[in-house]
């Protein structure tokens, strides 16, 4: 398998009787892309939130690359790489696109603390942050407020932002949800191969199995907490339990 | 003499407890802080005092202290008048200018009562006098005092059956828990926000009208209470009636020992004890 | 950006027209209206602290009288007890200090909160403020307040000079001096990459977390700095007055900060400086014209608040924006 990115051993998670996440094993290798696809409810959001740090499991471990960051704060978490973007895009709704992608830069820089001069004189920063843009497609809407963005270009600065943290363990929370069906491909296309550029190994929650089958090297089937069946993208579709777990009886 | 500093702390509490239960539940139902709640109180101490005194000296018992209920009703009045014209269009703003509007509605609330009611204090004592002292353990203690807290203990507990047991009470609490569940199931969001505005009113002015016989009503007398409530919203919880009845019983004690113990102080120790909560439980004791 | 190209941008010759104008003021108004101005200017001060809270933070405080009242009383303390050292080299900074010492502790306590109840404990500890003022009235001069007289000024002494004469001559331009250094370094604070962080923050708290942005230590920050820009005020306000009373430290007195905040309109920088100067204004002719003047006020919050929701200079800026299209 080589480098592991992240190892994930033995993660519970409950919520009073509700078993989120039961007794979840699994690992991403050095520039791999995992997807993680279950009906709604199976854990997959909470598994996500568990190694983003939004929440602490009950038992397990999380070693990403040699640090064990089980119950490291998020902060402490992006800080070592992981990033993560977010269903609904969660973005700055008064910043320009470019300012978006530009603040996650300042602090990647520690330029927060130590920057005294106006923003816009960071030459350096700018440009890096336009070519982040033009690496996702949108640097000619870098002027534009997010709100007069198209629901795809929302969600793929959404992952552009996590991007320009450098991060080496990507977080991806449905990131064609809500984006026209022509669209889907296209958005996919454009996140997919600015990761495969920098080799980032990323966990992608997704519905949408054709958009799996795709993009993935691996799957993870997850229902009721636990994962249920692992492999290559046409290995699960084959399975005859999966597609009854996953679509109900007799797809 | 301890038995009555505990007797006073108990009575500050009640008083407390009316205007906090108030605001806690404009604030729990409709998510509004009212700045100009204290100026509800203060319109329920003038009327109830005018009432008494316009009654005159030989008014019998009987009409004096129902008179104390028209305080109630005025600061219902205007609580009435403050939603429909001030906070219902303001439903879907920034909190910013919702609390900049009652601000305004402070400022234009201390002016109407000066213009009503003139700036002169007044008086009207005969409900307490009336009363006289009962003696607990060896030590006389004025009987309207007592009077005080069995009405704010009465209030509390139908406000509390209302609250707990009434189909409109149940409404409103699940408008306070969850708004946009509520509205999706159906409950009328703008009436009951109304409700809940004139019975929090309502209590604030109960507060004043009973306070009254006991002190004079002048120009500026809400704004004391007003920061204790606030200081009883901040260790009880937001929008928890749990919380205001523990936190008026911490700070009208606090309040009352602290004037004999720490006479200086007493406001800082209030603080010192709410800063110490806070750290401790950063929503308060039982808030959410 | 080149010097050149700054210098002839629409913006910056507003500017410059704006202080040559208020150089000449003194010439041009009545010393009455020149104090009255200059008292404008000191609430200008403030509110530019307390916008970098409110308009670019996302946090609104009903208790910065609290820190005016620090600068106020800082100033006020120093005449009374170390009249030595009374002289502006000292006051300035030591009114920056006590500022910085009371938004500090204050910070620490509220920032762990957000919305009402951050609102609501502020506004609580500046009662705390004006209570422990008025019980300390043998060190503090309690509701009588203590008085401010003028100080010496870099090695000049202002014996025999009248107030007035101290304001409308030296006074002027040094409080002017002040402002204007105020303004620069304000704009460069909103300006930097902290600023923009800071406008991450208010956005969206979350993401803002998950971009690495320490939420609540640069709230904090911003509590510190905002409460050092409003007892600087304080502290400049105390001159005029020459005589500094609790009041000051009453979430009243703090209402009219987020006023005056609102009424220029807080999402523009220059906003809450045009509400200072009106409110200024506004308040004194209102208190001229009837004993009622808080129902007058009351009545302008509550137009305000209904109608013009993005504050004068919003206004001003909508048609602006018309007018270009």
């Amino acid at each position: 398998m080589g480098f592991r990115m992240l190892i994930a051993e033995d993660l519970k998670k409950y919520f009073g009787d509700v078993k989120a996440v039961d007794d979840v094993s699994f690992e991403i290798g050095d520039g791999e892309i995992v997807s993680l696809v279950g009906s709604n409810g199976a854990g997959k959001t909470t598994l996500v939130n568990l190694i983003s740090g939004y929440l602490m499991p009950d038992t397990g471990k999380i070693t990403f690359g040699d640090s064990d960051i089980t119950y490291a704060s998020a902060y402490k978490r992006i800080k070592v790489g992981v990033g993560r973007s977010f269903q609904g895009a969660s973005l700055f709704e008064t910043a320009t696109v470019l300012d978006n992608v530009r603040t996650a830069l300042f602090s990647r820089y520690g330029m927060i603390k130590r920057g005294l001069l106006p923003a816009d004189r960071y030459a350096d920063i700018r440009n890096e942050a336009l070519e982040i843009l033009n690496i996702f497609n949108i640097s000619d809407k870098n002027n534009l407020s997010p709100k007069d963005l198209s629901e795809g270009d929302m969600k793929v600065l959404d992952v552009a932002i996590a991007f320009a943290l450098k991060s080496k363990l990507l977080l991806l929370d449905e990131p064609t949800s809500g984006v026209a069906t022509a669209d889907k491909f296209k958005v996919m296309d454009t996140i997919v191969s600015a990761i495969r550029k920098e080799n980032i190994s990323t966990l992608i929650i997704e519905h949408d199995m054709d958009i799996v089958t795709d993009y993935s090297d691996r799957v993870l089937v997850m229902h009721e907490g636990k994962i249920i069946a692992e492999g290559k993208p046409n290995e699960i579709m084959e399975s005859k339990d999966v597609l009854t777990t996953l679509f109900g009886i007799g797809d | 003499m301890w038995p009555i500093y505990i007797l006073n702390g108990l009575y500050f509490a009640a008083v407390i407890f009316l205007i906090s239960l108030g605001l806690n539940i404009i604030l729990g139902v409709m998510g509004i802080l009212n700045l100009a709640h204290g100026s509800l109180y203060a319109i329920g101490a003038f009327m109830a005092a005018w009432m008494i005194v316009a009654l005159g000296e030989g008014a019998p018992m009987f009409l004096i202290y129902p008179s104390l209920l028209s305080g109630v009703v005025l600061a219902a009045f205007f609580g009435l008048f403050m939603e429909y014209f001030l906070i219902r269009p303001m439903y879907k703003r920034a909190l910013e200018y919702q609390l900049l509007i009652t601000f305004g509605a402070l400022l234009l609330l201390e002016d109407v009562i000066k213009m009503i009611w003139g700036g002169e204090a007044y008086y009207a004592s005969r409900p307490f006098d009336a009363l006289g002292k009962i003696h607990i353990l060896g030590n006389p203690y004025p009987a309207y005092f007592l009077l005080v807290m069995i009405m704010a203990l009465i209030a509390g507990l139908l406000i509390w059956i209302f609250m707990f047991k009434t189909r409109i009470g149940v409404m409103l609490r699940a408008i306070s828990l969850d708004r946009e569940m509520a509205t999706a199931l159906g409950l009328n969001i703008h009436k009951m926000g109304t409700f809940a505005f004139v019975l929090g009113s309502a209590l604030a002015g109960l507060a004043g009208a009973l306070v009254v016989p006991t002190t004079a009503a002048l120009l500026g007398f809400g704004m004391e209470p007003l920061i204790l409530a606030f200081i009883v919203v901040v260790i009880g919880g937001l929008g928890s009636l749990k919380g205001a009845l523990a936190g008026s019983l911490i700070v009208g004690q606090t309040r009352s020992i602290g004037i004999v113990l720490f006479p200086e102080i007493e406001l800082a120790l209030l603080f010192l004890i709410a800063a110490v909560i806070l750290v401790a439980k950063p929503e308060g004791l039982f808030g959410r | 950006m080149g010097l050149k190209k700054v210098i002839t941008r629409p913006k910056f010759i507003i500017y410059l027209f704006v202080i040559l104008a208020l150089l000449f003021l003194p010439r041009i108004l009545s010393t009455f209206n020149l104090i009255l101005f200059e008292y404008g200017l000191t609430f200008a001060i403030a509110v530019l602290g307390f916008n970098l809270l409110l308009g670019y933070t996302g946090l609104l405080s009903f208790g910065h009288g609290a820190f005016f009242a620090a600068g106020a009383y800082g100033v006020a303390m120093i005449a009374k007890y170390f009249p030595g050292l009374y002289s502006m080299e000292i006051l300035i900074p030591s009114a920056l200090l006590v500022s910085f010492i009371i938004s500090a502790i204050f910070g620490f306590l509220c920032v762990r909160h957000t919305r009402i109840f951050f609102a609501i404990l502020a506004l609580a500890l500046s009662m705390l403020v004006y209570a422990l003022v008025f019980k300390f009235y043998y060190i503090t001069g309690g509701s009588d307040g203590l008085s401010v007289k003028i100080p010496s000024m870099f090695g000049m002494t202002f014996e025999g000079i009248r107030r007035p004469q101290f304001l409308s001559g030296i006074y002027y331009y040094f409080l002017l001096g002040v402002f204007v250094f105020s303004f620069i370094i304000m704009k460069g604070i909103v300006n930097s990459p902290f600023g923009k962080a800071l406008q991450a923050l208010r956005d969206n708290e979350l993401r803002a977390e998950l971009i690495g942005i320490r939420v609540r230590r640069y709230r904090l920050y911003v509590f510190i700095i905002s409460g050092m820009f409003t007892g600087l005020g304080g502290a400049l306000w105390s001159f005029i007055n020459g005589h500094v009373t609790p009041d000051v430290s009453h979430w009243v007195f703090s209402g009219e900060i987020v006023y005056m905040t609102l009424l220029g309109g807080f999402a523009i920088f220059e906003g809450p400086i045009i509400g200072a100067m009106i409110f200024t204004f506004l308040k004194l002719y209102a208190m001229g014209s009837t004993e009622y003047w808080m129902f007058i006020i009351g009545i302008t919050i509550i137009i305000l608040v209904l109608l013009l929701p993005t504050g004068i200079a919003g206004g001003f800026k909508k048609l602006a924006d018309r007018i270009r299209e």
